[in-house]
């Protein structure tokens, strides 16, 4: 866990006319790493994230993402990353197996490669019973697991989880973060925001983001001892309210 | 190119389970065309006649007659004064009404010039001056024979030459008001629903979410687009082909010309269209804004198509802007071919316009979507 990096960002910033919403962060992404991207509602997480994944153009500042540059191929950063948004963004209307072989279909997968991952996952899932029913009728903790494995469909090497369990039940978020551990020990990246300080604990490292800038970047146990507080929920007080 | 069939098959699958769209794409149209083509009509029938006899003679009762056997007019008010006949004109009960002078009877048989008083309602100057054709007509065939009956009874030998105009209407025999119509408005049937289903399409999944979901995967933008754009092309011919099939069966439509034409025409007319729509959802953010933006399109194409009114009496700048209108290339080619049997050769520079058309409209369709904003 000590040689890789997948993720270097240097000096990255978004303005958007005289606001500027990612002020110049730096850091950097080890493969395999669970990364937690804090920080409150309107902190940049989301605009920072966007530009890593390649759907906005950054204002100055470089980004390497999986070997990429975020300038020039953002097209070859997206075959190598999976992405789940805070909305969910399966088709209500298509059936598990239908959102599966598109979302497998449109990553350029085989049409074996589809239906033995499709196998595989509505097994993992447990969902054989719901594998024809329609997305939208299932429960959100049920959605949120299968948008997670849908994004992991094409092996990518990060993947990209904006505030995955907003919304869902306690224990559906601790099989959540059992999907997330077992794809981080078979060498996914993982880089996910939330705004679950319990969930905060279970990352490697953890950055802080307030007002743009990153506050703090550390173990939660060095950011804890720093701090002087018992709690991530303490560290991300003290640090949104200075 | 796989990746293209997976988004086909996608989009069909929605299509086909919104259980609540399907009736308003198939089943709406063709309730549109059936109605539409029945009451879209340039014909003026039962207009409402009313009539003030000054005269009370054989001469003026075998005039209003004349009104009464046609089938135009709806003679049903006697107004004994020219006043209560104003007062119901006035209250819409009355469209047109003849006044016939005192002494009506005796100055003809006295060659004397007779005025007649015609008052119509010229509200619709358009309708106003049908009626007129038809009420000038009556008085001169009942003129004709009038003078015929005088000059027979005088025992005159000088007969009075009549020229008369024979008008033989070509294309369209029996002056069919619906074969006019239904080719048009099959056009519009084609247009509106491709034009608002391609324009809603994209829109909705930003709405939803899903397109954010589509642009952080490696789709090819034109991949895309023509998956999107297919199905739709399909939906489009298909109500062609339904339309076509009622014309047939339903209005008795006659269809001279080759039928392969007409598809191969609709076939690049309904890419112009779909470009168009994906154009408009590109640059808006709800349906609600794609729908009103669509609308503003559609009624002005419509308007300015030749399908309600004639291209040729609008002012030469109006007459400019419908060069742009792709409506008014497809009621021009629909009616050539339906009811001329044009072949080929007569539509090309309609056909060679749509094409470019075509080409411009998608070009923007797949420039303005971008997958990084």
């Amino acid at each position: 866990m000590k040689e890789e990096t997948v993720i270097k960002v240097e000096g990255l910033t978004k303005v958007f006319g005289d606001f500027t919403a990612v002020n110049k962060i730096s850091f950097h992404v080890r493969k395999g790493e669970i990364f937690g991207f804090l920080g409150a509602n309107g902190a940049g997480k989301t605009t920072a994230m966007k530009m890593l994944i390649g759907i906005s153009s950054p204002s100055s500042g470089s980004a390497n993402v999986a070997g990429f540059d975020v300038y020039t191929q953002t097209e070859d950063i997206k075959k190598s990353i999976g992405y789940m948004s805070q909305k969910f963004a399966l088709y209500d209307d298509l059936t598990v197996k239908e959102n599966i072989r598109f979302f497998g279909g449109i990553y350029g997968l085989s049409k074996n490669r589809i239906s033995q991952k499709s196998n595989l996952l509505i097994e993992e899932l447990g969902l054989e019973k719901v594998a024809h029913s329609l997305v939208g009728s299932l429960p959100l903790g049920w959605k949120q697991k299968i948008a997670f494995s849908v994004s992991l469909l094409h092996d990518p090497k990060i993947v990209f989880l904006d505030e995955p369990t907003g919304g869902v039940d306690p224990i559906t978020r601790r099989q959540f973060w059992e999907m997330i551990y077992k794809a981080a020990n078979n060498g996914t990246t993982i880089f996910v925001t939330t705004h679950y300080m319990d969930e905060a604990e279970y990352c490697d490292r953890v950055s802080i983001m307030v007002d743009g800038n990153i506050e703090a970047l550390d173990t939660p146990k060095n950011l804890k001892t720093h701090f002087g507080s018992d709690s991530m929920n303490d560290v991300f007080l003290k640090l949104a309210r200075s | 190119m796989r990746v293209i069939l997976y988004i086909i098959n996608k989009e069909f699958r929605q299509i086909f389970r919104n259980k609540g769209m399907l009736p308003i794409i198939f089943i709406l149209p063709l309730l549109q065309l059936v109605i539409l083509s029945n009451a879209a009509t340039y014909e003026i029938n039962n207009i409402s006649f009313g009539y003030v006899d000054n005269d009370h003679t054989h001469t003026s009762r075998a005039l209003i007659d004349k009104f009464r056997a046609s089938t135009f007019f709806d003679v049903s008010q006697v107004f004994p004064h020219p006043k209560e006949s104003d007062l119901a004109m006035l209250q819409g009960e009355v469209d047109v009404v003849l006044t016939i002078p005192e002494h009506f009877e005796r100055d003809l048989w006295k060659d004397k010039n007779i005025d007649l008083g015609v008052t119509i309602n010229a509200i619709d100057g358009a309708a106003a001056g049908v009626e007129n054709v038809y009420i000038t007509q009556i008085i001169k065939t009942f003129n004709k024979n009038l003078s015929v009956d005088m000059v027979q009874l005088s025992n005159n030998t000088v007969r009075p030459v009549l020229i008369e105009g024979i008008p033989l209407f070509w294309y369209n025999k029996t002056l069919n008001y619906k074969t006019f119509m239904v080719p048009g408005i099959l056009v519009l049937l084609v247009t509106m629903i491709t034009l608002f289903l391609s324009g809603m399409n994209i829109v909705r999944e930003k709405e939803i979410g899903t397109l954010e979901q589509i642009n952080v995967t490696p789709i090819k933008k034109h991949h895309f687009i023509i998956g999107k754009l297919f199905p739709f092309w399909v939906i489009g011919m298909g109500l062609l082909t339904i339309g076509l099939v009622l014309a047939k069966l339903i209005f008795a439509t006659p269809m001279l010309g080759s039928l392969a034409l007409m598809y191969f025409y609709t076939s690049i007319y309904i890419l112009v269209i779909l470009g168009m729509g994906l154009f408009i959802s590109n640059f808006t953010d709800t349906q609600q804004q794609a729908m009103f933006i669509a609308w503003f399109f559609v009624v002005i194409f419509i308007l300015m198509s030749g399908l309600f009114t004639p291209i040729e009496s609008m002012p030469e700048w109006a007459q400019f802007l419908t060069e742009f209108n792709p409506i008014k290339y497809f009621v021009e080619i629909m009616r050539m071919v339906m009811l001329k049997g044009s072949g080929l050769t007569d539509i090309l520079p309609q056909l060679v316009k749509t094409t470019l058309y075509a080409v411009i409209m998608n070009a923007m369709a797949v420039w303005s979507y971008k997958k990084i904003s």
